[in-house]
C-alpha cells in the first residue's frame, strides 16, 4: 500500500512555520547562563516536532539539520551545557535556516543553503567537545547492526523466558509466536514448570517460558525484530538450528503447543521472504525519493479559525433557519391580523442577519500578535547590529483585527519600528549622558477605540529634532523659512515625500523614501498615522485603522435630495437647535460653540455644490463628527436611518473623489457615498489646530 | 477492524497516521496531547494506542502511566512513536508501561507492518 505523502506537506509546512515562530520567541525570552527548563522544553519540543515531521515526509536536509540542534538543546535541557548568548544567536540563525529550507521545499525548489551546512558544522563542532554516547545515535536503530553472517542457517532455535510483567506492558507472547510463524514453520514447546500453585498465582503475571524452533532460513535480524520490544527484560537466547542448541531434544514433544498445529505447516511458507517489518528507516525509502515538485504551486490563502467562532456561526445559522420557517408558516395563511407577528419575524430576521454577519466578520479577525510576533527578533537583531540596548514591550497583543488589514499593516509597522530603533533610541553612552536608563524601550501597543484599532509605537529615545526637521524641510523646499508652523505641523513634515534627516543613510531604516510611503500605505487602508514627540523624551507614532475593510456602521444623512453615509463611529453628537451657539467668523468658517469648545462648521451643501432644502442655517441640523483628531460640525438637512453598509470601492468603479471614502448601495437600489471626515476637513480648508484649545471665549469668537 | 487512538501534537503526523490507518480499514480516534487522549480513552475502549512522546500539556510517558491505571487499559497495546532511538529512552517507555515503539521517521508501510505486530 503506498500513500502519497505529499498531501500532508502543506499541513507540515504550516505547523513547522508555527513551530519556528515558537522557537524564535522562546529563544528571545531565554536569559543567557540560566536554564529556564519550561522555555527550553518548549524550544526542544518545537525542534523535535519539525525533525520528526521532516524525516517522515522526506525532507532529510531539514531533519538532519534539526537533529544537531535538537541534540544541543537536549544537552542544555539536561543541564550538561550552559546557554550563552552566542548559542542563543546560533539557534536564532538556525531557526532562520530551517525556515529557509522549509520555504524552499514549500515552493518546490531544490534546496541549496550554504549557511545551513556551515551552521551545522559549527553545531557539530560545539557538540564534539563532549559527545555523550547517546548523542551519536541518529534516527537509525543500532541494535540491528549485529553481524548477520549466519544467514546461511536453515533455522533458529529460540529460548524465550519473558519477565513476569510482560503482559502488563500490553505485550503478548502468543502474538510474537504468530509473527514468527509468518516467517516459517514453527515448533513450540512450553515450559510450564514455573507456574506456582493456584493459591499464590498472580493472574496477570506470565510464569511461562518457551522453546521455539523456526524452520526458516531468515536472517537473525528478522527474528530479533519479533522480540525487539521485550529483549531487554526477557531471558532470550537465539541460536542457529543444528548448533549446540540441539542439546535438549527430549524437551521437544513434552508439552506441545497445539495452537501452532492448527495453522498447518506449509513447507511453501519457507519460500516467503521476510515481510518488511523493519522499523529502521532505510535512506532510500520511497519517501525520500518522492518527487517534491508534485506540490502544486497554487497559492491558497487560508485562515485558521478557533472552533468557538465556527460554533457561533453554526448557532446563528440555526437561528436563521428557525426564523425562516416561522416566516414561511406565517405566509401560508396570512391575514392582516398576523401583521404584528410578521413584523416581529422580520425584526428577528434582521437581528439574525446582523449576528450572522458579526460572526462571519469575526472569522476574519485575528489577534494582532500574529504581526507583533515578528518584532522581538527584529529588535534583537537590529539592536545588536547597532550596538544599542533596547527592550521591546508588547501590549494588547490579543487585540483583533481583520486579516487583510493585518497583512497590509505589517510592512509599515516594520518600517516605523526600524525607524524608532535607528533614529529614536540613542546610543547607550548618549542615553547615560542624558540621564536616561542605558536600555531604551520601544513599546508596541494595540487597542480598540470606538470601532478602530489603534496601534502605537512608543519609544523613549531622543524624540524628533524640530530644528533639524525644519532646516531639512526648508532645504528640500517643502516649506518656506517664513512659515509659522506649530510643533505638530513640523513633526508632520517627516511624512512628506522625499524627506530624510538621518545624518547618514543607514541600511537599518529607509533612505528617505520611508515615512511618506508608510503614511500612504496606511491611508490606503482608510487609516491614519500621526506622530507626537517631545525632544529628549521620545516619540509616539499612532496608527488608526478600521477594524475591517468590508463593512461599516453607517448613519444615513440627507442634504437636499442626496443621501450620504457618515461612519457611525465618527459621530460625536447631533444638535438640532443651535441658535445662540453659532459664532460667525469673518473670513473664516462659522463656529459652533459646544460647551467649552469651538467647533468649525462645514456646510456639506456648499462643499458638494448641491442644493440644500434648508433655506437658512438654523433650519438644518448639525452633526458633530471627529476625524483626524479634530472635531467639526457638519450642516445637513436631516438624519435618516442607521444601518450597516457594505463598502464598495469608488476608485475601482469610478475614480478617487476627495472627501469620499467609498460608496454603497442602499436598500432602494440607489448609490450612496460614504463620507470621509478627514478628507472633508481638508476639502473645507479648516485649519487644523486653530480652534483646539480655547480658554478665553472672546479671543476666538471674534 | 481495530479501533486505534492516535496521539500526536503535530497535525501533519496525526493526519498521516490517521489517513494510513483509515486506509487500512481501521477506526481512528485522534488526540493532540496526552490529556486529550486520556479523556478520549476513558470514554471508550480502543484496541491500540499510538502515542508521540514529546507533547505539550501531558507527555506520552505520563499518558501511558495514566492509561495503565485504568482497568480496561491494563493490557491494551500502547506503541510510542518516538524519534528517540537510544536504549535509555526506550527503557523509560517500557517502564511506564508501553508495549513497544516505532522510531520516527517512519513511512505508512512501516506503520502498518508495526501495528500488524500487535494487532495480529
Amino acid at each position: 500500500m503506498s500513500i502519497d505523502l505529499s498531501q500532508f506537506h502543506q499541513v507540515f509546512f504550516e505547523e513547522s512555520y508555527e513551530g519556528l515562530d515558537v522557537m524564535e520567541s522562546a529563544l528571545l525570552n531565554l536569559q543567557p547562563d540560566t536554564v529556564d527548563s519550561e522555555t527550553i522544553n518548549e524550544i526542544f519540543r518545537a525542534a523535535h516536532s519539525i525533525k520528526g515531521g521532516s524525516g517522515t515526509f522526506g525532507f532529510n536536509d531539514v531533519a538532519e539539520f534539526t537533529h544537531v540542534i535538537e541534540t544541543l538543546l537536549d544537552e542544555i535541557r539536561g543541564g550538561t551545557r550552559n546557554i550563552t548568548s552566542e548559542i542563543v544567536d546560533l539557534f536564532l540563525q538556525s531557526v532562520d535556516c530551517i525556515r529557509k529550507l522549509i520555504q524552499q521545499h514549500d515552493a518546490g525548489e531544490p534546496c541549496e543553503i550554504p549557511e545551513a551546512t556551515e551552521l551545522k558544522k559549527i553545531f557539530e563542532g560545539i557538540l564534539s567537545g563532549n559527545v555523550p554516547a547517546s548523542e551519536r545515535a541518529t534516527a537509525s536503530e543500532p541494535a540491528a547492526s549485529e553481524p548477520e553472517g549466519s544467514s546461511s542457517t536453515h533455522g533458529w532455535k529460540i529460548y524465550f523466558k519473558p519477565e513476569l510483567d510482560i503482559l502488563r506492558t500490553g505485550n503478548d507472547p502468543l502474538r510474537m509466536f504468530r509473527e514468527l510463524e509468518s516467517l516459517g514453520p514453527l515448533r513450540i514447546t512450553a515450559d510450564v514448570s514455573k507456574i506456582p500453585l493456584i493459591g499464590s498465582i498472580d493472574p496477570e503475571a506470565c510464569y511461562m517460558a518457551w522453546e521455539l524452533e523456526l524452520d526458516a532460513g531468515v536472517s537473525r535480524s528478522a527474528v530479533d525484530e519479533v522480540f525487539e520490544w521485550v529483549v531487554d527484560e526477557s531471558d532470550l537466547r537465539i541460536e542457529p538450528l543444528g548448533s549446540a542448541a540441539v542439546l535438549e531434544p527430549e524437551h521437544e514433544e513434552k508439552v506441545s503447543d497445539t495452537a501452532n498445529n492448527e495453522q498447518g505447516m506449509d513447507k511453501e511458507k519457507e519460500a516467503i521472504p521476510s515481510p518488511s517489518v523493519s522499523v529502521t528507516p532505510s535512506p532510500n525509502q520511497e519517501v525520500a525519493t518522492k518527487p517534491k515538485k508534485e506540490a502544486s504551486k497554487v497559492e491558497v490563502s487560508s485562515i485558521r479559525v478557533g472552533i468557538d467562532k465556527v460554533d457561533d456561526l453554526i448557532n446563528m445559522v440555526g437561528e436563521l433557519v428557525i426564523t425562516q420557517s416561522m416566516l414561511g408558516e406565517l405566509g401560508l395563511d396570512f391575514t392582516m391580523e398576523s401583521l404584528p407577528r410578521l413584523l416581529e419575524g422580520i425584526e428577528q430576521l434582521s437581528q439574525n442577519t446582523r449576528e450572522l454577519q458579526e460572526s462571519v466578520m469575526r472569522i476574519r479577525m485575528l489577534p494582532i500578535s500574529f504581526t507583533f510576533s515578528r518584532f522581538p527578533r527584529l529588535v534583537h537583531d537590529l539592536s545588536r547590529t547597532m550596538n544599542k540596548k533596547i527592550e521591546l514591550k508588547l501590549t494588547g497583543e490579543q487585540t483583533e483585527l481583520d486579516k487583510t488589514v493585518m497583512e497590509k499593516i505589517g510592512d509599515p509597522l516594520v518600517h516605523l519600528v526600524r525607524n524608532s530603533l535607528d533614529h529614536g533610541i540613542e546610543m547607550p553612552e548618549d542615553r547615560i549622558k542624558a540621564g536616561k536608563p542605558e536600555t531604551g524601550t520601544i513599546t508596541l501597543n494595540a487597542f480598540h477605540q470606538s470601532g478602530n484599532i489603534v496601534i502605537q509605537i512608543i519609544d523613549d529615545g531622543a524624540g524628533l529634532n524640530k530644528a533639524k526637521i525644519l532646516e531639512k524641510a526648508v532645504e528640500k523646499g517643502l516649506v518656506s523659512e517664513n512659515d509659522d508652523l506649530s510643533d505638530d505641523q513640523i513633526h508632520d513634515l517627516i511624512f512628506k515625500p522625499g524627506f530624510s534627516t538621518a545624518d547618514q543613510v543607514s541600511d537599518i531604516s529607509g533612505r528617505g523614501v520611508g515615512m511618506d510611503v508608510v503614511r500612504r500605505n496606511i491611508n490606503e487602508l482608510n487609516g491614519s498615522v500621526e506622530v507626537e514627540s517631545t525632544e529628549g523624551q521620545g516619540s509616539i507614532f499612532t496608527i488608526r485603522l478600521p477594524l475591517t475593510l468590508a463593512i461599516l456602521d453607517g448613519q444615513l444623512i440627507r442634504v437636499g435630495e442626496h443621501v450620504y453615509i457618515l461612519p457611525l463611529i465618527s459621530i460625536v453628537e447631533s444638535i438640532q437647535s443651535f441658535q445662540g451657539m453659532l459664532h460667525r467668523v469673518v473670513g473664516g468658517c462659522d463656529l459652533l460653540r459646544l460647551r467649552d469648545e469651538y467647533v468649525p462648521i462645514i456646510k456639506l451643501s456648499s462643499i458638494f455644490n448641491i442644493k440644500s432644502t434648508a433655506q437658512d442655517m438654523d433650519d438644518g441640523l448639525l452633526v458633530v463628527v471627529e476625524g483626524d483628531n479634530m472635531k467639526v460640525a457638519l450642516l445637513i438637512d436631516d438624519l435618516e436611518a442607521q444601518q450597516q453598509v457594505v463598502i464598495k470601492s469608488l476608485e475601482e468603479n469610478y475614480k478617487r473623489v476627495d472627501g469620499v471614502s467609498g460608496a454603497t448601495i442602499l436598500g432602494n437600489g440607489t448609490v450612496s457615498l460614504i463620507l470621509d471626515i478627514p478628507g472633508l476637513i481638508k476639502l473645507a480648508g479648516v485649519q487644523r489646530y486653530e480652534y483646539k484649545v480655547v480658554n478665553n471665549d472672546d479671543d476666538c469668537a471674534a | 477492524m481495530a479501533r486505534i487512538l492516535a496521539v500526536d501534537d503535530s497535525a501533519s503526523m496525526r493526519q498521516m497516521v490517521s489517513f494510513t490507518l483509515k486506509g487500512a480499514g481501521h477506526d481512528v480516534i485522534e488526540a493532540s496531547d496526552g490529556k486529550e487522549a486520556l479523556d478520549k480513552a476513558k470514554g471508550t475502549q480502543v484496541d491500540l494506542v499510538l502515542s508521540d512522546v514529546n507533547m505539550p500539556v501531558m507527555d506520552g510517558l505520563t499518558l501511558v502511566k495514566e492509561l495503565r491505571t485504568l482497568p480496561n487499559y491494563k493490557f491494551t497495546p500502547i506503541l510510542m512513536l518516538t524519534t528517540e532511538s537510544t536504549g535509555d529512552k526506550k527503557m523509560e517507555g517500557k517502564q511506564a508501561g508501553a508495549t513497544g515503539w516505532l522510531v520516527k521517521p517512519f513511512n505508512p508501510d512501516q506503520l502498518l507492518a508495526t501495528i500488524k505486530k500487535v494487532l495480529g
